[in-house]
């Protein structure tokens, strides 16, 4: 190797990670919980992502689910792409490649102080979970915390037994919804943006963050900006193809942000002038 | 470091020597009627007056495809390094602007090792043009002639003698041992009167303003009808992207080997123009139209890249996407300057 090259590593090489716990969550998305087998915790904050890959099918970005305050790594993965099948067929004690953690992170630190409304759309909550644990853990820190919660169908409804502890607590507020309606469902019935209004926080106020299909974030930002809500106080968390992690291949550009390293978490005054984001 | 002149006798046993030291000489040779860079297997196959070669020499620094990692299927991977020593010879400095680019870009914030390891290794000549090409339009773009990046600047004199000028170590090491005689104030002046010369000749596409204004005429052209219109002819089948020095997307992928036990994660060349560029799992396509595909290109020459490398416009002027492109709609400097009529008439 060349001189230059020395003392420094490789972007592209994994670590090793091995599953200590898997369950279902639904129909198609996947919980696991990972150990390195470094046997140090990543250096992650809430918002960043992971690239996980098994060696002979490929590698894609991952949401973290948990929060540092907790030991391990928490990831949630959807059967969709030949990874991810392959993802799911994984038992506890098997391996995934990890590198990372990547990206932008939620605004932790100036969130203090501050109500904290989370918008969550389907798997939106996957990422939004990992500040909204870590909020729980240093509860003192924050104001009142809100999180609605939309849902496609009442079948694919994630993380059912700790939204229930959550219900439980009274020091916040959580609104489900589903798209459609179901038998076995008397909760409300209608597209995440339909609870906004039930918000009792002092929304203009609060600091707001919003993960969901792409297709949501219009609405919700419509529906907040209606709400007299200033853009600095929305942080949106977008996914795109981030094939490398490291701000270089490319994929991942929306105009001259690379989702990667500028995201994935964006204050949404931050995406004024880009057009390709929402 | 110093100057020194060829005759083209003694040139040719300086390349022969170059070829002669072990280390494969990568340089532009003739093929099917154009030109490509390849490995030089004999001094008299180097063409010093070739106008442009098919794809630029960022095909060594950064190949087609390249074996990131090793792996036992299903277990751990381990980094792989293969680059060994090179000479890259007659690099033109229009492609030579755009590997200093590419090492800004793949040196900066995560660090690139694979990238950068070639790099280190490979010895650039570089090479002053002869023959200008049917669509280069270098001189508009600052990219004539070049300062920097290269180990030995090579230029040809009105008398056909070759001047031989060593900017690093690495390059007057090769100049030492070669027959040659020390270039005289008056050869200087001459190489000056070729770059005099290809400052104004190498300009079949004149851009109306100067590169540095690009990032701001840009600022407000977003939603020109510009791009529409030539985007409705665009195949979308990323030539543009495949011939150009400066675009360096590309994509990762697993293979494995006929045993299914071992495999390689490689990275190959993408384009932006390419259709599911920006695909996710799922099908989403986040830049599913056309014409934000081609625009997305221009943007990228002109305004992004050149933010995260100090406002260097990365696009050198080699003309090369004009020759490619089967629609005859790549061409930056026809967009550009669209759009500056439009901002003055505006």
């Amino acid at each position: 190797m060349c001189e230059c090259c020395n003392g420094h590593k490789d972007i592209y090489l994994p670590e090793m990670a091995t599953i200590t716990k898997r369950r279902m969550l639904n129909g198609t998305e996947l919980y696991l919980h990972l150990e390195m087998d470094s046997g140090k915790d990543l250096d992650y904050r809430p918002g960043q992502f992971v690239e996980v890959s098994i060696a002979g099918i490929g590698e894609a970005p991952i949401s973290i689910s948990s929060s540092p305050t907790q030991k391990g790594l928490e990831l949630v993965v959807r059967n969709i792409g030949s990874l991810t099948k392959a993802i799911h067929k994984l038992q506890a004690g098997d391996k995934l490649g990890v590198r990372g953690p990547y990206g932008s992170t939620y605004p932790i630190e100036q969130a203090k102080g501050k109500d904290l409304v989370f918008i969550c759309g389907g798997i939106g909550l996957v990422p939004q979970r990992s500040f909204i644990r870590y909020a729980l853990d240093n509860r003192r820190d924050y104001g009142n915390i809100t999180i609605l919660i939309g849902t496609k169908c009442y079948t694919m409804r994630l993380f059912r037994e700790e939204i229930a502890l959550w219900q439980e607590r009274k020091d916040m507020t959580v609104l489900e919804t589903v798209d459609e309606a179901h038998d076995c469902w008397d909760g409300n019935v209608g597209v995440v943006t339909t609870l906004i209004p039930k918000i009792e926080s002092d929304l203009p106020k609060s600091l707001i963050s919003i993960c969901g299909p792409p297709i949501m974030y219009k609405f919700v930002l419509m529906a907040l900006a209606e709400a007299d809500v200033p853009e600095n106080n929305i942080f949106v968390n977008l996914e795109r193809r981030m094939k490398c992690g490291v701000g270089k291949c490319g994929h991942c550009q929306i105009n001259d942000k690379y989702v990667c390293q500028d995201g994935p978490v964006f204050r949404y005054s931050d995406l004024a002038l880009v057009p390709e984001a929402i | 470091m110093s100057a020194v002149k060829f005759t083209r006798k003694q040139f040719e046993s300086f390349v022969s020597a170059l070829i002669q030291s072990g280390r494969p000489v990568m340089a532009p040779q003739a093929k099917n009627g154009r030109y490509a860079f390849g490995p030089l297997a004999a001094a008299e196959e180097f063409r010093l007056d070739y106008d442009v070669t098919i794809l630029p020499p960022k095909k060594y620094l950064l190949p087609q495809t390249e074996t990131l990692l090793t792996y036992q299927v299903g277990g751990a991977c381990s980094s792989v390094r293969d680059a060994e020593p090179m000479i890259l010879l007659g690099v033109h400095p229009y492609d030579m602007v755009a590997i200093n680019q590419m090492d800004e870009l793949f040196r900066q914030d995560q660090y690139d090792k694979h990238y950068m390891d070639r790099r280190c290794r490979t010895t650039i000549i570089a090479l002053d043009v002869v023959t200008p090409s049917e669509n280069v339009f270098a001189a508009s773009m600052g990219t004539a002639t070049v300062k920097s990046g290269y180990d030995i600047l090579l230029t040809v004199l009105p008398d056909g003698s070759i001047l031989a000028d060593a900017a690093t170590d690495k390059g007057q090491e090769l100049l030492d041992p070669a027959e040659s005689t020390p270039a005289a104030e008056a050869d200087l002046k001459a190489r000056k009167t070729v770059w005099d010369k290809n400052e104004k000749a190498l300009n079949k596409h004149v851009l109306e303003c100067k590169p540095s204004y690009l990032p701001k005429l840009l600022e407000n052209a977003y939603d020109h009808p510009v791009w529409e219109e030539k985007a409705r002819l665009c195949y979308s089948c990323g030539s543009c992207n495949q011939v150009c020095p400066t675009c360096y997307c590309f994509d990762v992928q697993d293979q494995v080997s006929w045993d299914l036990k071992t495999g390689e994660r490689k990275r190959c060349w993408d384009g932006c123009l390419l259709e599911n560029f920006a695909t996710v799992a799922g099908n989403h396509n986040f830049r599913k139209d056309r014409a934000a595909r081609y625009r997305h290109r221009l943007y990228r020459k002109g305004k992004y890249v050149p933010g995260k490398i100090g406002g260097q416009i990365a696009c050198v002027g080699c003309g090369r996407c004009i020759t490619a492109c089967t629609a005859k709609i790549a061409n930056p400097v026809e967009v550009y300057n669209r759009l500056m009529e439009d901002t003055e008439l505006g």
